[in-house]
């Protein structure tokens, strides 16, 4: 056992970390209350290489390991849950094409993907489907050289800004999981239109889309693995994606304490700063057990992942721990700064909202309690 | 084009603690960054071998922890990285620093632009740039603002006080940069992963043929023979009168304190 990142860890730790402060944090207030997606981020995190780093140098990623992988975002999520977010969702689509996909599908979509010349989404959830993923409706028929996709996708994240999707559609209504499959889709395939943009209560610099798929014609070759494989393509896609959630929950608690540290210290009440009161620091010390704890599971995971060993469990742990952990670090980053910390001129309460979806997004905090809990029994 | 960057490390702090005993900077526990002038130094080392070709090699005089900055300087474009590490350059100042740096260059050999920050930002004397060019013999510009190649030449703009001056000189030629000259880019994600596992050569004293005379302590003319830091007052004098007085009084007070 080593807690020593290697030299290449700290080396990429450094340059997110500076390329974050420099780029990424003096936006995320903006992005918040304007909505808006930062094209503009997203070009200068391409030019820098930030969409390729823990994959495969022949397909124009960096070669780096997953926890390389893990650390990108977390230090993303300490200047903006969004942008970690958006790149997170990028990553579901990448882990999906590079794992199942061909070699033509990987020099066609990888490739931009991992340069950042493209976005990628990833696309499960319908209006009627979220945690019972099985039960989505939307289809695809085979006519000709062409699958024929019909339905609506929800709640996609990077939808919209994305070139590349990663849809999952049943290909045979009989069947419940063996019936899906996925597909690459292209923006601007026939038939294929962005529907609703969310209005969401955080996370806001991140852009959150319906897919609305009518007679939408995609390419025979555009089916990413086999056929039936759909929703074993989607967990696997999702365990990386769980992954990277707790790395967020991580970077974006580290913000809020960094914040309630400061202020604790320069605040005054009763003639002395309020970090000199035991309360207060019970809360900080809280925070710093809460949120190393979290960053050794989430290393942790993704050594399992870089060995191959499969982290199914430890991907929901790290997730329901961490977005556990963002919210209480919030919400108590919040008490610290009293009255100003529920104002909007501090952090914390864009943290909190922001955090909220961390323990819903990628499976709600109840269903993964039951994917561990139930992992647990039958190993035992 | 070839072209040498020197490149040194400095604290990552405002906030520098001298040990009262030894009168030398804490080091423990603060972390190294690249010198921020010398990283406008690489950038544009780097800038000239895209657009002319050639290479750029990197040199450090330190401890071995300097190999860091000098990945970082691999990571940002740099070709190649020579760190000049041996305990008997220890104690060095600037004299003996420009010596061994100067060996250095002799012996890469065939360069065209040498770079070096205007200061560095830990001792801020800016000199070893100035006495790297006298050592080699060739000319120098300081300060440099914007840079062209022309032909044989380079044609500067330097960033004087009060006026920017314009100079060209024949190549070779020793050139220190300002953080106006442009804005170094971050280190990529690829050239990270090749340069955290290339090993940094180490030339020693020896390797350099070093005149024993003229390096570390021994070769340092200057003495430090006391540094603190300046003690912080916090006195508040409060100038009255109309606004005209006050702009007045408070012009006078600052000429007083030379700070006009
Ligand atoms: C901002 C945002 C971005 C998203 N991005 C994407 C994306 O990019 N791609 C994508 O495919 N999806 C995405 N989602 C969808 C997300 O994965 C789903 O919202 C999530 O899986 C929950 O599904 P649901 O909203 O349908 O809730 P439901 O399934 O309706 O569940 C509602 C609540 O019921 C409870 N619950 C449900 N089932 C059980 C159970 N079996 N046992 C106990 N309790 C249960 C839980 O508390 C749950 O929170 C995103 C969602 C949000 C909000």
């Amino acid at each position: 056992m080593n807690f020593e990142l290697t030299e290449e860890q700290k080396m990429i730790r450094k340059m997110v970390r500076e390329f974050t402060e420099k780029e990424v944090a003096p936006r995320d207030e903006e992005m918040d209350r304007t909505g808006e997606f930062p094209y503009d981020i997203m070009k200068k995190m391409a030019e820098n290489g930030l969409f390729g780093i823990p994959y495969p140098e022949e397909y124009g990623g960096a070669g780096a390991d997953s926890v390389c992988g893990v650390i990108t975002i977390e230090e993303l999520a300490k200047g903006s849950a969004s942008v970690a977010l958006t790149l997170d969702a990028h990553w579901l689509a990448v882990d999906a094409i590079n794992l199942f996909g061909n070699e033509e599908q990987k020099k066609k979509y990888l490739t931009p993907a991992l340069t950042g010349e493209k976005i990628a989404a990833f696309s499960l959830t319908e209006p009627v489907a979220g945690s019972d993923a099985a039960a989505i409706q939307a289809t695809a028929e085979l006519d000709g050289d062409e699958w024929v996709l019909n339905g609506t996708k929800a709640f996609v994240t990077n939808g919209d800004a994305a070139d590349i999707y990663v849809i999952a559609v049943k290909t045979d209504k009989s069947k419940g999981v063996k019936g899906i499959s996925t597909f690459i889709v292209e923006k601007g395939s026939p038939g294929f239109s962005i529907g609703k943009k969310e209005d969401k209560m955080g996370c806001r610099g991140s852009i959150t889309t319906e897919l609305i798929l009518k007679d939408c014609r995609v390419p025979k070759e555009n089916l990413l693995g086999k056929e039936g494989e759909g929703f074993k393509i989607a967990m696997v896609a999702l365990d990386g994606g769980r992954m990277h959630v707790g790395a967020m929950a991580v970077g974006l608690a580290e913000a809020a304490k960094d914040i309630a540290v400061k202020y604790a210290k320069e605040r005054y009440a009763f003639g002395q700063p309020i970090g000199n009161f035991q309360a207060v620091q019970f809360m900080i010390a809280d925070m710093e057990m809460e949120i190393e704890a979290t960053r050794l599971m989430v290393y942790k995971t993704a050594t399992l992942r870089d060995k191959k060993i499969r982290y199914s469990k430890e991907a929901a742990m790290v997730k329901v721990f961490g977005s556990e952990m963002a919210m209480k670090t919030a919400k108590n980053a919040i008490q610290i700064l009293g009255g100003y910390g529920y104002t909007r001129d501090y952090a914390p309460e864009r943290l909190l909202r922001d955090a909220k979806l961390l323990e819903i997004g990628e499976g709600a905090s109840e269903v993964l309690r039951m994917v561990i809990g139930s992992t647990v029994l039958r190993s035992k | 084009m070839n072209i040498i960057v020197c490149v040194k490390q400095v604290p990552d702090t405002m906030d520098v603690k001298i040990d009262p005993v030894t009168k030398n900077l804490i080091r423990e526990g603060i972390e190294g960054v690249i010198n921020p002038f010398d990283k406008n130094a690489i950038e544009e080392a780097v800038k000239i071998k895209d657009e002319y070709g050639g290479k750029v090699t990197a040199i450090s005089m330190g401890p071995p922890q300097f190999k860091e900055s000098l990945k970082e300087a691999l990571a940002m474009g740099v070709d190649e990285a020579i760190l000049i590490s041996d305990r008997a350059f220890a104690g060095a100042d600037t004299l003996a620093t420009s010596y061994v740096l100067a060996e250095a260059i002799k012996k890469i050999g065939n360069y065209d632009l040498i770079f070096c920050g205007k200061h560095a930002v830990d001792a801020d004397t800016g000199q070893v740039g100035p006495e790297i060019a006298e050592r080699l013999g060739i000319p120098q510009i300081t300060f440099v603002k914007s840079l062209k190649l022309e032909n044989d030449a380079v044609v500067a703009e330097r960033l004087l006080e009060d006026a920017v001056e314009k100079v060209t000189v024949k190549l070779p030629a020793v050139i220190t940069t300002t953080k106006e000259l442009n804005e170094p880019r971050y280190p990529s994600p690829i050239k990270i992963m090749k340069a955290a596992r290339k090993e940094i050569p180490i030339w020693s004293a020896s390797e350099l043929n070093a005149d024993p005379e003229q390096i570390g302590l021994k070769g340092s003319p200057t003495q430090v023979v006391d540094i603190f830091t300046p003690e912080k007052t916090t006195e508040v004098e409060m100038i009255q009168g109309t606004a005209e007085e006050i702009a007045n009084t408070l012009f006078e007070k600052l000429r007083e304190k030379k700070v006009l």
